[in-house]
């Protein structure tokens, strides 16, 4: 076997009473692809925080090329060869792309000489790896596969030799997310070192070399990624047996219950954002939206569900139309049995520094259920609560907990139950698992085909294909603010992807 | 001929009554641009005109006065910078605080150094900034239109004068053309970024509030040395809020803000020209309205004249290393 490039010896990281990394040891050989899976707040993250120089660890060891090393700051592991991609790009939005790439490697005082040293410098790069970026571009101008391309350069352009991708493929199309993986390739070629940090068990099949698993804070196992299979890396990542994919039976759909036709809605910078769209959604049916993030499903969530205006066309709830122009008000649409679980549970659905309890009838307020006379009925409310956190297995099972201290998958199902206990007819979804551990998004997918099967219309945008395919018993594809395919639940991937990308329907345009 | 003397006087004014305006107006860019809200400005120009006159006319020393005023008003900065960088304050609050402090301080030290109410004692010649006569002023005072222009408008300033309006297009090239200008701006934008890239974020901060301190050091000096013959209480009389209007009106850029300065100073200068004197068609306006007129376009302009000003992202949050 290869030399190491990094090895972690006996690792501990504590956060107050949360310990983050246990006792963690980990080897990565040198010029292979090396990938991390685990859920979320298995210490992943952390793990390759403290190789970064972010966070120092409360004891054990780290040694780059066999030499131990003292890593305190980030400028000690670029030092070392150490390079990372952030999951949220750590890029100036409003600089080009050569001041993103210089910032803190400047050559020189003044910036032009900086500026053009990079600049050849860059051109190598760009030839050596084919990574084409115009380096004159303004970050916010491109589109996030390009923003990516930016964060790789820069690691390079600092000498990085081991490279730390931390959830790269989220926000990338398919089709990005294979250009990615070539390049990642390239520079195993060259003889650097990736390490990858991902939830998505089938990037790893595809593209790693050993795969490293961690679940509560400690490491749980390392395979051969030959020799290990998606259901045992699930496995080893829950600590039980999970379904990847939900049984469910022939979808047995009704009348039309949300009636959506030549809808157009425009962004705030007056931008189309959803073109002239139509389609039914009827009773005992999930319909499913597929698209890459930003082309128009945010906006086509937000006018249906009364938050955002539509410029024309109309929606029927019940054969009944919903007020468009006037940002039709959610609480009246709440009332007549259309129920929405916002894609930014954060800032839309949650109210992250209230009790539980109080988030879980936020909306719903009003209810003469939650009142005694003018005031709220404490009591009542909290009971409510209770009944909502045994029913959905929301933990820890306190409702006077607050919210932001719930993890992100116990966050989404407050949400859930408390648009889904008020029997809604009609039930609208974004991003029903964003940020969700393996675990819980099975239970969250059990419960929407269950308000399938009691005759409810479910409506789910997501970004995650595989969520689409398993939970969808239609498939719309949204690509620059238009449907551009319905496909059933036995489409491809390929065939989806390719419609997400737009391919078909620029063919179709020429 | 009357006319031309009286725009040309008037000319003059504003750029005497911009100057203050300018240096604070910059002063405020340095650490918004670094993403550190700063409405302090008027707090530290207060006991850096303070500490000037004080100085100055203790030590008989225009320039030592000059350098107190740096020096006072840099520590007040880092006192600010202390709360809001080190400490992760409210930057609006520790901001105010600093005001507060500057009002009561300087009368307080004011009256119990010089006992004179709170002003310090009038400085005499050698103890203020002087005015500068170019070559050849004189001799041409009296050719018509180029005459008055350069003795008037251009000879005659005092040193500060000259080194503020220097101060924009070199606030200019440091912010566009050099790697403290570079890192200054990205910390402003996305700290994360900066800090990834294994720049200190708290010390690059600080240094944009050195910075700050640095000018409304100066920009007090200009009012308690050069303006007036000494410190008189509350002398700022609100020019620090004003300038922060400016930067906002100017978009966060150098050059727009020495315009907005000029605009604001041209309007004060208007309103004391105008004084008493009828205007055609309206009549004789009060003197309230001349004196309130820059504040009312202040609201103006800012309510929608100027298009969108989008502020430095990262502006008055601070910055907490990610979980």
């Amino acid at each position: 076997m290869a030399q190491a490039a990094i090895e972690l010896i006996g690792i501990n990281k504590s956060f107050g009473a949360v310990r983050a990394n246990r006792d963690i040891n980990l080897e990565i050989a040198r010029g292979t692809i090396h990938g991390i899976v685990g859920e979320n707040g298995a210490g992943k993250s952390t793990l390759m925080s403290i190789l970064y120089g972010f966070y120092q660890a409360d004891s054990g060891e780290i040694r780059v090329g066999g030499q131990p090393a003292s890593i305190k700051t980030p400028n000690d592991a670029i030092a070392l060869g150490i390079g990372m991609v952030h999951q949220h790009f750590m890029l100036v939005d409003n600089f080009s792309v050569l001041e993103n790439i210089i910032l803190g490697a400047e050559s020189d005082a003044l910036l032009k000489r900086s500026i053009a040293k990079a600049r050849s410098e860059l051109d190598r790069l760009e030839r050596e790896y084919g990574l084409e970026v115009d380096p004159d571009a303004i970050i916010e101008e491109l589109p996030v596969g390009l923003q990516q391309r930016v964060e790789i350069l820069k690691a390079l352009y600092r000498g990085a030799e081991i490279l730390i991708l931390d959830e790269p493929t989220g926000v990338l199309t398919p089709a990005e997310a294979d250009h990615l993986f070539r390049i990642l390739g390239q520079l195993k070629e060259q003889g650097k070192t990736v390490v990858l940090i991902t939830h998505k068990l089938r990037e790893i099949m595809a593209i790693t070399d050993t795969v490293s698993v961690m679940r509560q804070g400690t490491m749980v196992a390392t395979r051969e990624t030959k020799k290990t299979t998606v259901e045992e890396l699930a496995e080893l990542m829950v600590g039980r047996r999970v379904l990847l994919r939900v049984e469910k039976g022939e979808a047995d759909a009704g009348a039309v219950k949300l009636a959506v036709k030549n809808l157009t809605v425009k962004d705030t910078r007056g931008v189309t954002m959803v073109d002239d769209i139509s389609f039914d959604i009827r009773a005992g049916e999930i319909v499913g939206i597929a698209g890459v993030a930003g082309n128009g499903q945010s906006e086509l969530l937000e006018a249906i569900s009364g938050i955002r205006h539509a410029v024309s066309g109309s929606v029927m709830l019940d054969g009944k139309p919903i007020d468009l122009t006037g940002a039709a008000d959610p609480g009246e649409l709440r009332d007549r049995g259309l129920a929405h679980v916002p894609e930014d549970r954060h800032h839309v659905g949650l109210v992250l520094a209230f009790e539980e309890n109080e988030n879980s009838i936020l909306g719903y307020h009003d209810d003469p259920r939650y009142l005694k006379g003018p005031f709220l009925n404490i009591d009542a409310i909290r009971n409510d609560a209770k009944d909502k956190i045994a029913k959905y297995d929301i933990r820890p099972a306190d409702c006077r907990l607050k919210t932001a201290n719930f993890s992100g998958g116990n966050q989404q199902k407050i949400v859930l139950a408390r648009e889904m206990e008020q029997d809604p007819g009609v039930l609208i979804v974004g991003q029903p698992t964003r940020g969700v551990d393996v675990g819980a998004i099975e239970f969250i997918h059990k419960r929407l085909i269950a308000m399938r099967d009691q005759g409810k219309a479910v409506l789910v945008v997501s970004v995650e294909l595989d969520e689409i395919r398993s939970l969808s018993d239609r498939i719309l594809v949204m690509f620059a603010g238009r449907i551009v395919g319905e496909r059933g639940p036995e489409a491809t991937e390929g065939e989806l992807g390719l419609l997400m990308a737009g391919v078909e329907h620029q063919e179709a345009a020429q | 001929m009357d006319v031309f003397n009286a725009i040309v006087q008037t000319l003059d004014s504003t750029i005497r009554l911009s100057v203050p305006l300018l240096l604070a107006c910059l002063a405020g860019l340095y650490s918004e641009r670094a993403g550190i809200f700063d409405i302090g400005l008027e707090g530290k120009m207060l006991v850096g005109a303070f500490a000037g006159a004080a100085a100055a006319s203790v030590f008989h020393s225009a320039f030592l006065g000059l350098g107190m005023a740096i020096l006072i008003s840099v520590a007040f900065a880092m006192v600010h910078g202390f709360a809001s960088i080190t400490h992760r304050g409210n930057q609006i609050v520790s901001g105010v605080a600093i005001n507060f402090i500057a009002a009561g301080s300087t009368i307080i030290l004011g009256q119990a150094w010089f006992q004179q109410g709170g002003r310090t004692p009038a400085l005499q010649p050698g103890e203020r900034f002087e005015a500068i006569t170019w070559p050849g002023a004189d001799a041409i005072h009296d050719v018509p239109i180029i005459g008055p222009i350069y003795a008037e408008l251009l000879s005659g300033h005092s040193i500060l004068v000259y080194l503020a309006f220097l101060m924009v297009p070199f606030t200019w090239w440091v912010l566009f053309r050099t790697r403290f200008g570079l890192r200054l701006r990205a910390v402003g934008e996305n700290p994360a970024a900066v800090d990834t890239a294994g720049i200190s974020v708290a010390w690059l901060r600080y240094r944009a509030l050195i910075c700050t301190g640095v000018l409304t050091g100066i920009a007090g000096a200009y009012l308690s040395m050069v303006q007036n013959g000494g410190f008189v209480k509350d002398m700022t009389a609100g020019k620090g809020y004003i300038a922060l209007a400016a930067l906002i009106f100017a978009k966060w850029k150098p050059v727009n803000a020495m315009f907005a300065c000029l605009l604001f100073g041209f309007l004060d200068a208007a309103a004391i020209r105008l004084q008493g004197s009828p205007l055609p068609i309206i009549g004789k306006v009060p003197v309230q309205f001349m004196q309130a007129l820059p504040y009312i376009l202040t609201v103006i302009l800012l309510a929608g004249f100027i298009g969108k000003a989008i502020p430095p992202r990262a502006g008055g949050v601070p910055y907490v290393k990610e979980r």
